[in-house]
């Protein structure tokens, strides 16, 4: 069409607009480097902090956006948590060949357990990815010769990455590393979620029924975005590996699957930064609990966790984007959230 | 008559001990308005949901242009061209209406695989979104979330989703189910601007609007055809009186 309606217009920059970077965005990530200058004794459990909402991330790619319930998210972490173990036991301890083995490992686990994922839903996906999850779990225990079982995997040693920066014991180089892939494996969810196979996922999630009734290949999305979001699983685990240099049978724990859905329902589900939110404040409470009361610090999580629940059904960032979005909230934040005025080149 | 777009024959299916559909023959030819009536539990949407492969036959085969697809999955059939909507809404509440059509447009023309380029850079998709809701006028409430739509909109989407996949056959689940008789119009001239192109098959009680729009009219009874024919012969047959109007004595 040479010439557009004003109408049509409308509608492409409502699109545009998705995609574009906001103020608040960048504030965000510049807020991440905080913990260098303001908490420079804090880097190694900031660098948690990167590892569990990269973790976080995964899921939201898969519940959040293609509402794929698991309870068994673990199961992906846990395997890259080894791999990048076994690796460096074996002899091979460079960080990066590492993280991308350990990655691509479990997106094959992934990539094979997303044939029966995308066949179920709802309840009998919470059934799967919970027996999954505990499957895998008693297999790395007995399989002790290998992993070590309940003692622990030992000898992991890392080389320093980019054969320069050690990883020391204050969590420099641990934070740095943890945060730049972080950010590069956000930037490719951002990219994914804005394109149309992004737009499927949320169809999915959205109406299942109704997908197959346009003639969409959902199972073929869904095998894709499980694939996706188990690499990403992956680099979270091999991570808390090469940064901590042991691995325990806790990475495969279903405590850690209970907790990262916490995680990503307190943060808000279906939105990118959710997980991320969760993942500090979940991280910095617990932290600062078990430091107050190291014996009874899950009760005020709990209260904590049911009172986001009963307040902010749809997360913390569910409940700002409401205070954002209402009239008083566009005239006091609006610049925050407004997208950038760069345009992207047609 | 040349080959009929969408045909089926013998097509059997019961639960159980009730048969819902019996021996369906059907042969619709391109382009022509289909109205498809009978009293509730007839098995008129059964046969829908058997057309499209939501429900499978026990017995019969489903013929789409010449072509057997009895055993294929309802997306198959889809991208193939047999299309329905629902009688009760089936949409993405949480999208906008732009955002849902741009995404049947896009599993059509499967740009939905592709994750690395963002939507908005395929703007003959948006452009085609656009114009297949403002056909519907549905163009000023285009970035509205689906759930906020008044209902009458919502049915409207229902039929944008479905044109979106450039369809065939149409199958049309009740398109004004719970839309007030005022508010219809809109929907029924939606449906009658519809390209002759395309065959449609809807499911209506509104007798008025069955003669209006109908070029043929076919009466379920029981999950059989009770007979098929012009809206003159259907309704002069004094069969279909009975059903009608002796059914109502009970009532």
């Amino acid at each position: 069409m040479a010439v557009t309606s004003p109408a049509i217009a409308g509608a492409h920059q409502y699109l545009d607009a998705q995609v574009r970077w906001r103020t608040i965005e960048i504030v965000f990530w510049l807020a991440t480097l905080l913990p260098f200058v303001v908490t420079p004794d804090y880097l190694v459990l900031a660098s948690q902090i990167a590892v569990t909402a990269l973790f976080a991330l995964s899921l939201d790619l898969i519940l959040g956006y293609a509402g794929i319930v698991s309870l068994g998210h673990a199961a992906f972490f846990g395997f890259g948590a080894y791999t990048a173990g076994l690796i460096s036991k074996w002899g091979w301890g460079e960080p990066l060949t590492g993280l991308l083995i350990s990655g691509l490992a479990a997106g094959l686990l992934g990539y094979l357990m997303s044939f029966i994922i995308s066949r179920f839903r709802h309840l009998a996906l919470i059934m799967i990815t919970l027996g999954f999850g505990l499957l895998l779990h008693e297999l790395a225990n007995s399989a002790s010769g290998i992993t070590g079982g309940a003692d622990g995997l030992q000898g992991v040693k890392m080389w320093p990455l980019f054969g320069a920066f050690k990883f020391d014991l204050y969590g420099r180089t641990a934070y740095w590393y943890a945060l730049i892939v972080l950010f590069l494996l956000f930037l490719v969810s951002r990219r994914l979620i804005n394109s149309p196979f992004g737009l499927s996922l949320r169809g999915i999630r959205e109406n299942a029924v109704r997908m197959r009734a346009i003639g969409a290949e959902s199972r073929s999305h869904i095998r894709k975005i499980y694939t996706i979001s188990a690499i990403i699983a992956g680099v979270a685990g091999a991570i808390l590996t090469q940064t901590t240099e042991t691995v325990s049978l806790g990475v495969l724990d279903f405590q850690r699957s209970a907790d990262i859905l916490v995680i990503l329902i307190l943060g808000g589900a279906g939105r990118l930064y959710g997980g991320l939110i969760g993942a500090i404040i979940y991280m910095i409470a617990r932290d600062w609990f078990s430091g107050v009361n190291p014996q009874y610090w899950y009760f005020p999580i709990g209260v904590l966790l049911i009172g986001v629940v009963l307040f902010l059904p749809n997360g913390i960032l569910g409940g700002l984007a409401q205070i954002v979005n209402s009239e008083r909230g566009q005239r006091c934040t609006g610049w925050l959230t407004a997208p950038l005025p760069w345009r992207r080149r047609p | 008559m040349s080959v009929p777009v969408l045909s089926t024959s013998g097509l059997d299916k019961s639960f159980g001990s009730l048969v819902v559909a019996k021996n369906i023959e059907i042969a619709l030819p391109r382009g022509v308005r289909y109205a498809l009536i009978g009293p509730n539990g007839a098995g008129k949407t059964t046969l829908i949901n058997l057309m499209t492969g939501m429900l499978r036959p026990d017995a019969g085969r489903i013929m789409l242009g010449g072509e057997d697809i009895t055993a294929l999955g309802p997306e198959e059939r889809v991208r193939r061209g047999l299309v329905r909507t629902f009688q009760i809404n089936s949409l993405f509440p949480h999208l906008n209406p732009l955002e849902a059509v741009t995404l049947a447009i896009c599993e059509r023309e499967r740009i939905a695989r592709t994750w690395w380029r963002p939507t908005s850079d395929y703007r003959a998709a948006v452009d085609e979104a656009y114009s297949v809701l403002e056909s519907l006028m549905l163009g000023p409430v285009c970035t509205r979330e689906t759930r906020e739509l008044a209902y009458g909109q919502q049915r409207l989407l229902e039929i944008a989703l479905a044109l979106a996949t450039r369809p065939k056959v149409l199958l049309l689940d009740e398109p004004a189910a719970g839309v007030p008789r005022e508010e219809s119009a809109e929907l029924f001239t939606a449906i009658t601007s519809l390209s002759q192109d395309i065959t449609v098959l809807f499911i209506e009680h509104d007798m008025e609007l069955v003669f209006r729009l109908a070029s043929r009219i076919i009466v379920m009874v029981g999950g059989r055809i009770l007979l098929e024919g012009t809206p003159d012969e259907i309704s002069a047959d004094p069969r279909v009186r009975e059903v009608y109007l002796g059914g109502a004595t009970h009532g």
